[in-house]
């Protein structure tokens, strides 16, 4: 997927006149707010799960060789196998590998985001594999040859009418008469489909919510249950993770579990947790001969250590971008790559440079709403500043921005010229602005501000001149 | 007038960080803040040698330029007791990140510490330092409170300023959505204008459907955002510093944009 993240102001402009997806976007409040509160108001210790959480994430990342390795050892001693890729590029060629050894010609998949994150889907489809995506969502996307715009809703910007719309173009054999009225009627018509698919898959692949270092377990969770049909009929299973995803032990992956399916969409547990270790054992009735994962780091090891350590606790439950305000309006294709909304605006810079998503760490009014939600209580709006700071000394910053702020700082630094800058300035403004009843409409290079408000008209005194005035007077 | 708070084993030294927002916009919200924490049994002064905070700087990534602006005020106001501003905004700026800047310097960070802890915003501080119940003026009719993003989530603002509204005979009516962002951020509104106006249309929506025909809040930012949106939506609701209400200017200082 080529970014557009430079073109992140032209993608907002554009998604903000889109009528249907700001239909689909007003549906976060009582799909994710209103859900999330309620299952964290019901668990009183939740402040406490989420200090746990953020600490054994921490723990980890402290000793991350560790226990990587340890998992690793552990999954080989279940007969899996660990391909250790530091780039989407080694990644996309280990899953071809073992595909093309296996002479596998489709390939189900689970939902994944470093599926996207490695563009797989194209690079299967070049080398004359079919990927399948089994999840609904994914499914649709695929259909429709589009990006997900959410990393636990991945299209959640389209509408039932999308939907329909869809199916009907797609698939041909469908009788002009059949009702897709409700989310039943979308599933049975997607399933009707995928079980063919399922069935004729040679290889699976699905994604990692955790890795367990002292079981060699992979962890998934989903809710319509295609995660689970996805890695156990085929002769294959694939396991797509980057390296921050393993906790220590079992326990630990309680924890993380408490907190995941609560913060993205309410739930106590999603539908279906699945515990993966290693290829089916004699005596198991069913599963995969082959069990892979394909560990990616794409840029992660050099978080570690850095100001942005911090964002690999992220378990990507999506609330940060649930709960931010500018995500609300804009949706996640405006952020022009896989990830979007906070948690992208710290991430998306890391792995395809800062020079391309330089628009998302600045597109924030650091209200932090997100890291007042993040379950592992991720500093987000700090970290987008690290992004600006970093690009501030790169001169990456517009430099019309660089020069306003040289210029004010200058001023600040001086209180004596400042007063007497203000003071004028805002004499000025204060008279002009009494006879046009004390706002502007227009303002000379305050378009950006005027274009959608007017611009109160300052009182006309500073205060640090009203003060000097009333102290003279004894008036205060 | 309001009882001096019986909290206080003596009279605090009080420098008031005026925020160069209410320095340069609305100088009232400054009297406001003076008024009511003299009111409020305070020694207060106003310290010549302060500007702004440096958060646009600071969230603009020229962390040099906030550093010797966090520098200045460390010189300035490290003196009093208290360092109180009519600002959430800049009252998590002092309180929160200042400190930061210093990561690298013990000696200054230190020393931002200290001051730090001593920082408030100016409605918590009244409430929750100074343990004010009501203050002098008297207020009746309808109005409605916008959280402000640093306020609520950095400093813990909510429920200080309705209470004291409350207590002069106000009628809070709480709008849908009271904790989400207008859509100023500093520098964002003028980066990203469109999602800027665009949330605080949202916020103006919610503010409208209140029914009150009046807005407040505690960040002078926030409000000029507000207020602009409110004009151009041509909606007659006025917009206010909380301070203003509290100190009883509403019958002679007119709203935010407005001339009355
Ligand atoms: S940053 Fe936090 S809130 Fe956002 S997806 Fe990651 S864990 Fe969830």
């Amino acid at each position: 997927m080529l970014p557009t993240s430079p073109a992140f102001k032209e993608n907002a402009a554009r998604a903000l006149q889109e009528e249907r997806l700001q239909k689909a976007l007003a549906r976060t409040k009582p799909q994710f707010h209103t859900k999330r509160a309620k299952a964290v108001a019901a668990l009183p210790e939740f402040e406490q799960i989420r200090d746990i959480g953020r600490d054994i994430k921490n723990h980890t990342l402290q000793f991350l060789d560790h226990y990587l390795e340890t998992w690793a050892e552990n999954v080989e001693r279940a007969g899996g196998h660990v391909h250790w890729c530091p780039t989407a590029e080694d990644a996309r060629a280990a899953v071809l590998a073992i595909c093309q050894r296996v002479g596998a010609r489709i390939v189900t998949k689970g939902k994944s985001m470093i599926s996207e994150e490695i563009a797989l889907n194209d690079y299967l489809e070049r080398h004359g594999i079919t990927p399948v995506e089994t999840d609904l969502g994914e499914y649709i996307l695929q259909l429709r040859h589009e990006p997900p715009s959410h990393i636990i809703g991945p299209a959640f910007h389209l509408n039932r009418e999308d939907w329909e719309e869809s199916f009907r173009k797609s698939h041909t054999d469908l009788p002009p008469d059949r009702v897709f009225r409700e989310r039943r009627d979308i599933l049975t018509e997607a399933r009707t489909k995928l079980r063919e698919r399922f069935l004729a898959a040679d290889v699976g692949i699905t994604g990692a919510n955790f890795l367990i270092a002292e079981t060699g377990t992979s962890v998934i969770v989903t809710n319509e249950g295609n995660g689970d049909l996805t890695q156990t009929l085929p002769r294959v299973h694939i396991v797509l993770a980057s390296i921050e995803k393993v906790v220590p032990t079992l326990e630990d992956a309680t924890n993380m579990l408490r907190l995941l399916a609560r913060s993205a969409t309410g739930q106590d547990f999603s539908v279906y947790t699945t515990f993966s270790t290693g290829p089916r054992r004699p005596e198991d009735p069913d599963g995969p001969e082959e069990y892979h994962v394909i560990l990616l780091d794409n840029g992660r090891s050099s978080m570690l250590g850095s100001p942005f350590q911090d964002m690999l606790r992220c378990i990507r439950c999506a609330a940060c971008m649930n709960h931010c305000p500018v995500y609300n309006v804009v949706g996640g294709h405006a952020y022009g790559w896989v990830y979007p909304g906070p948690m992208g605006a710290v991430l998306t810079p890391t792995l395809i440079g800062i020079d391309q998503a330089g628009h998302l760490p600045n597109a924030s009014t650091f209200c932090g709403r997100c890291e007042s939600v993040c379950p592992v209580r991720i500093p987000l709006p700090r970290m987008m500043r690290h992004w600006r700071e970093r690009e501030f000394e790169r001169h990456l910053t517009p430099s019309f921005a660089r020069t306003n702020l040289r210029l004010w700082g200058f001023f600040a630094r001086h209180p004596g010229l400042y007063r007497l800058a203000t003071r004028a300035g805002a004499a000025l403004l204060g008279w002009l602005g009494k006879r046009r009843g004390g706002r502007f409409t227009a303002l000379p290079l305050a378009g950006a501000w005027t274009r959608g408000r007017d611009f109160p008209a300052p009182e006309g005194e500073t205060f640090f001149a009203r003060y000097q005035r009333l102290e003279r007077s004894h008036a205060l | 007038m309001l009882q001096a708070s019986p909290n206080l084993a003596k009279t605090p030294r009080v420098a008031l960080f005026v925020t160069c927002l209410v320095d340069f916009h609305r100088p009232s919200v400054g009297i406001a803040a003076l008024r009511l924490l003299r009111e409020a049994g305070c020694h207060v002064e106003v310290p010549r040698a302060q500007t702004c905070c440096g958060q646009p700087a600071y969230n603009s990534g020229d962390r040099a330029t906030a550093r010797e602006l966090g520098r200045q005020i460390i010189e300035t106001f490290s003196g009093y007791d208290y360092v109180i501003a009519p600002s959430g905004s800049c009252g998590g700026m002092l309180r929160h990140h200042l400190p930061t800047l210093f990561d690298d310097d013990p000696n200054l960070r230190a020393r931002a510490e200290a001051l730090a802890d001593k920082c408030y915003e100016l409605v918590s501080f009244l409430v929750d330092v100074l343990k004010i119940e009501s203050v002098g003026a008297r207020f009746s009719g309808k109005l409605t409170y916008h959280d402000s993003c640093s306020g609520l989530r950095e400093l813990g603002i909510k429920d200080q300023p309705r209470k004291l509204l409350a207590a002069q005979g106000a009628e809070i009516v709480e709008m849908e959505d009271a904790e989400v962002c207008c859509g100023f951020g500093g520098t964002f509104c003028v980066k990203y204008p469109e999602i800027s106006t665009r949330m605080v249309s949202d916020k103006t929506a919610n503010i409208a459907a209140t029914g009150a025909p009046l807005v407040l809040a505690g960040d002078l930012g926030c409000l000029l955002n507000i207020a602009g949106r409110l004009k151009r939506e041509g909606r007659p609701i006025a917009a206010r510093h909380v301070a203003e209400v509290l100190a009883g200017m509403t019958e002679t200082l007119p709203p935010i944009g407005e001339t009355r």
